[in-house]
């Protein structure tokens, strides 16, 4: 069979179903060790005295290394992805709940374990900031005083747009809308926590790592410039990863300790964290305050938008994005509307929290752009008495005005917004609904119907624009074809569940017209892998994914030079068919890849260009981003008794550009809307006033189970992006930027009859209940006697 | 203490801490990585296995408990080098993703169809209700098992 494209079954499964992944955990090395981490009980405290003699007397320890031994070895603090820098293990100041405070390294896990109880640590507590809104208040507790130059708790101010054009449209516009909301403080919460196995060799020097990571390149730089290692002795290694969405990009201590730890015994150490310091310590996402204002014309026509952002990075500014956007591409707030102006301010602060903020598919940020302008614009359609799918249809960017400079200066690529949202509205029967609606409100029953259309900016991107520690955002790809046809390809990016093997295969067999099963591809081992950045905000297929196509076409005119020189006519005089080169007028005179590559290998005398094999190499610098976009409807029943929330339909429309297999893309898009539902009702993690983590469990931090999802309803169009080698976009990530709005806005239409303006996600039975009340409260802090008051 | 379990027909005894639990024994002591520990907390089902012929979260049970009893594990699945239906459903539906909440979710499977082998769709979701995926929305593990249902008998990936 040849042919790339279209829906085929996964080559990895065939593993995952016998239960012979092979993830971190599962790693097991002779004479392995096993390291557990001790973390602060406070929220903010000043270390006095750190006593591990007893620890170190437990018959099974090897080693305690505390933040001490780490600076003995100029290890006690890591840069992070966004340029500032993190404790390994605290030496001075604990500033989160959860803070690595200790490393023990022990023969088994168990033992580990109990000997962090042996350890004797004396803290001063110190008053903490807990309120991201309160982080800037004058005598606000200096939370970084490591830092020289930091003297309150402020890590950045940035904008995007114009303020003076904003202000001048929102001065004279007939109808505005203004609200403060919260995308509040999520954790992707992967299944498979974050962990490494870190083995060095004390003869060759070699230092490999087994870790859960989505990006193995960029931890084998950061560990050479950590550890002062050479960087060709350091070899990082990403098995099966058992999901990341975001959660395993950025270093974390654990992984630092067990390096240490295995230099300092001199044999192999396991990390794992559990599902607790996975939640209360890796990195988490959003955490942003807006305040979001639109203006438009009474018939309904959107002119501004601006917004003003707190961010709340917690303690260590440790986002993973391009290092020139500090609030990653939230500049695409415009949303998918033709604006005469925007303009945004965003603020990021130090509080005593976990430190993330990118993660959890969000698209670096787009997520939380995407809510806040669907979030306005339903407000919108509110005030002006409209309906909220007729408010968006008025206002979409129209197929012709592609490629589209927004009022923040992104260029979209391409898309046909009408035809998406017009085509979700139909899948719904949107126009039956609303009559139903009407039925069910006469009837006393609490029926919401939410819309949203998003578009998304991912592939990051233009090394010109953006790089992370000074790296452009490139990927690579290598392609070895064997003497007998099959081929090998090698590329820098790292599935977490995408199917990379699979679809990858079917890239370069789309190429090449050879069959998939005949592509092998590797990924995860820095040592036999290109140099690249990683996979993460929807980029593995824009990038990697182009890069893969370029070195098959790399390939393809290689073999087209070879083919001449077989078939002793000119490269000119060839045509290509899925498969093979053919000479033109004569199609029956041709040869296969197999047979080319058989011959490259051959004694046949190779013409220039040529030196003996097919095989290429390539680093795509992608020219833009690509711009995915989607439609989506949700319907909600709201029970008015107790504000329990079922999702009744969720039809989701999506445009990716060129799909490569669609069975793949649709599984992308079922994970992100059951993630959309989690965020929107049940999701958060939550601080009580004195910095206690209220979502250490899957107790307490709540994932949408099958019971809460209903059965997707997809659709598609397909715009291809004009400057993708095939015209794809990427979709990891946006049903997850694409849904909690939808279903927001679906529950907040449900409670129309209440008069619900506006309440912050997740939309809890009680926060529900407090709405329809008419207090809804915030959801980031435990209740507070302020809180308890205000509206 | 020693135990001695039969894991997917074959017997093994360990000497262990009377603390260690169900999951890491079948894990670190007998080398069965199919089954994962996710959560601790019992919510998310990553580390489910039969014990005397019913899915239970072994990361909530000692190894002790296991004593004398059979287990059965993701690894006892297929037979005879034959994928189990729910196996195959899975890899034709798209049922999964990263694979980690896999196996938990393949041994519910096959216990739900044992008891109810043409089980309706508010069946399934009822059934592997307890168990957490991060990647695949549910929806198709649902259409996996509802593949290995219609696929029961006559297949010829039918178990033997």
């Amino acid at each position: 069979m040849t042919g790339g494209f279209g829906r085929r079954l996964r080559k990895e499964d065939a593993r995952f179903v016998r239960g012979q992944g092979c993830y971190v955990d599962d790693v097991q090395l002779p004479g392995m060790l096993h390291g557990a981490v001790l973390r602060s009980p406070h929220p903010h405290a000043r270390i006095l005295s750190i006593d591990t003699l007893a620890a170190e007397a437990h018959p099974r320890v090897r080693a305690v290394i505390t933040g001490e031994t780490l600076a003995a070895r100029n290890l006690a603090w890591m840069p992070t992805l966004s340029g500032d820098t993190q404790a390994v293990l605290a030496t001075d100041k604990v500033r989160f709940q959860g803070q690595e405070v200790a490393f023990v390294v022990a023969e088994d896990r168990y033992s580990a374990r109990d000997a962090l109880e042996l350890i004797d640590v004396e803290y001063e507590p110190l008053p903490a900031v807990i309120d991201a809104r309160r982080a800037l208040d004058p005598g606000a507790p200096l939370i970084r005083d490591d830092l020289s130059h930091q003297a309150d708790n402020h890590i950045f101010d940035w904008e995007s747009g114009d303020a003076a054009r904003a202000q001048a449209v929102f001065a004279d516009a007939e109808v505005t809308v203004i609200q403060d909301m919260l995308y509040p403080r999520v954790h992707p919460a992967p299944l498979e926590t974050c962990g490494a196995v870190a083995a060095f060799d004390q003869v060759s020097g070699k230092l490999t790592v087994w870790a859960t990571t989505q990006a193995p390149h960029a931890h084998r730089v950061l560990y050479a410039m950590v550890t002062g290692l050479p960087e060709h002795k350091i070899r990082v290694i990403s098995p099966d990863i058992g999901g990341g969405f975001g959660n395993k990009v950025p270093i974390y201590p654990g992984y630092l300790c067990a390096v240490v730890g295995s230099v300092i015994t001199g044999k192999p150490v396991k990390w794992m964290e559990d599902r607790s310091e996975n939640l209360m310590s890796t990195s988490f996402a959003r955490d942003f305050h807006m305040r979001g204002e639109l203006a438009a014309s009474r018939d309904g026509r959107i002119r501004a938008v601006r917004v003003r952002v707190l961010a709340d990075h917690g303690a260590f500014n440790g986002t993973a994005q391009p290092s020139k956007f500090p609030a990653g591409f939230f500049g695409v707030f415009t949303g998918s509307y033709d604006l005469e102006a925007a303009h945004c301010q965003v603020t990021g602060v130090y509080t005593n929290k976990a430190p993330g903020g990118v993660a959890y598919s969000c698209s670096f940020r787009v997520t939380e752009a995407v809510y806040l302008i669907e979030r306005l614009v339903d407000m919108l359609a509110y005030e002006l008495r409209l309906d909220p799918a007729e408010l968006r249809m008025r206002n979409l960017l129209r197929p012709e005005q592609f490629p589209y400079t927004c009022q923040t200066g992104w260029v979209y690529d391409s898309g046909d917004y009408p035809r998406t949202l017009k085509l979700a509205l139909e899948i719904a029967g949107y126009d039956d609904l609303r009559k139903e609606q009407e039925a069910e409100r006469a009837a006393g029953h609490l029926m919401g119907i939410g819309v949203s259309f998003f578009t998304e900016a991912v592939g990051a991107g233009p090394r010109k624009h953006m790089d992370i520690l000074g790296f452009g955002m490139a990927d690579g790809a290598e392609l070895r074809i064997h003497p007998t046809g099959t081929a090998v390809l090698r590329i820098s990016v790292q599935t977490q569940g995408q199917g990379h093997e699979t679809t990858f295969a079917q890239i370069v067999a789309e190429e090449l017209g050879v069959s998939p099963d005949d592509v092998e591809v590797v990924h995860g081992d820095t040592d036999v892998t290109p140099f690249g950045l990683g996979t993460y905000g929807s980029r593995s297929t824009p990038v990697s994914g182009a890069a893969t196509a370029m070195v098959a076409r790399k390939v393809r005119e290689r073999a087209r030079i070879v083919a001449a020189a077989m078939l002793e006519v000119d490269p000119d005089d060839l045509a290509w068919e899925p498969g093979r080169w053919f000479v033109r007028g004569d199609p029956d005179v041709g040869r296969t890849i197999a047979e080319i590559a058989l011959a490259a290998h051959s004694d046949l005398e190779l013409p220039p260009g040529v030196e003996g094999h097919l095989d290429a190499t390539c680093v795509y610098n992608p020219p833009n981003l690509t711009y995915p976009c989607g439609a989506y409807v949700c319907v909600v029943d709201v029970d008015p008794g107790t504000g329990k929330v079922s999702v009744r339909r969720f039809i989701a429309v999506d445009d990716c550009g060129v799909r490569i297999n669609p069975m793949i893309v649709e599984g992308q898009v079922h994970g992100g809307l059951a993630d959309g539902i989690g965020m929107a009702l049940m999701e958060v993690v939550a601080f009580d006033q004195e910095g206690n983590c209220l979502g250490g469990s899957f107790m307490d931090y709540l994932l949408p189970t099958s019971l809460e999802c209903p059965a997707w309803e997809l659709g598609e169009t397909v715009t291809p992006s004009p400057h993708h080698p095939f015209g794809a976009k990427g979709v990891g990530e946006s049903a997850t930027v694409g849904s909690p709005p939808a279903v927001v806005n679906a529950v907040i239409d449900a409670l129309r009859p209440y008069g619900v303006r506006h309440a912050d996600m997740p939309l809890t039975p009680a926060q529900v209940w407090r709405a329809i009340q008419g207090r809804p409260l915030r959801t980031d802090l435990a209740i507070g006697p302020e809180d308890r008051l205000a509206p | 203490m020693r135990v001695t379990v039969t894991v997917n027909g074959a017997e093994y005894a360990r000497e262990v801490e009377p603390r260690l639990l169900l999951i890491h024994f079948i894990r670190d002591e007998l080398g069965l990585t199919g089954s994962h520990w996710g959560c601790d907390t019992s919510n998310c089902g990553a580390c489910i296995v039969w014990l005397d012929g019913k899915p239970v979260k072994s990361c909530t049970l000692l190894a002790a408990m296991a004593d004398g009893r059979a287990l059965r594990t993701v690894e006892g699945l297929a037979t005879s080098g034959r994928l189990d239906p729910v196996q195959q459903g899975f890899i034709e539906c798209h049922g999964l993703q990263c694979g980690f909440c896999t196996p938990g979710m393949l041994m519910t499977a096959r216990w739900l169809l044992d008891r109810n082998p043409d089980p309706d769709e508010a069946e399934i979701r009822e059934a592997i209700s307890g168990q957490i995926c991060r990647c695949t929305g549910y929806e198709n593990i649902v259409r996996s098992i509802r593949w290995a249902a219609e696929h029961s008998t006559g297949h010829p990936l039918e178990t033997e």
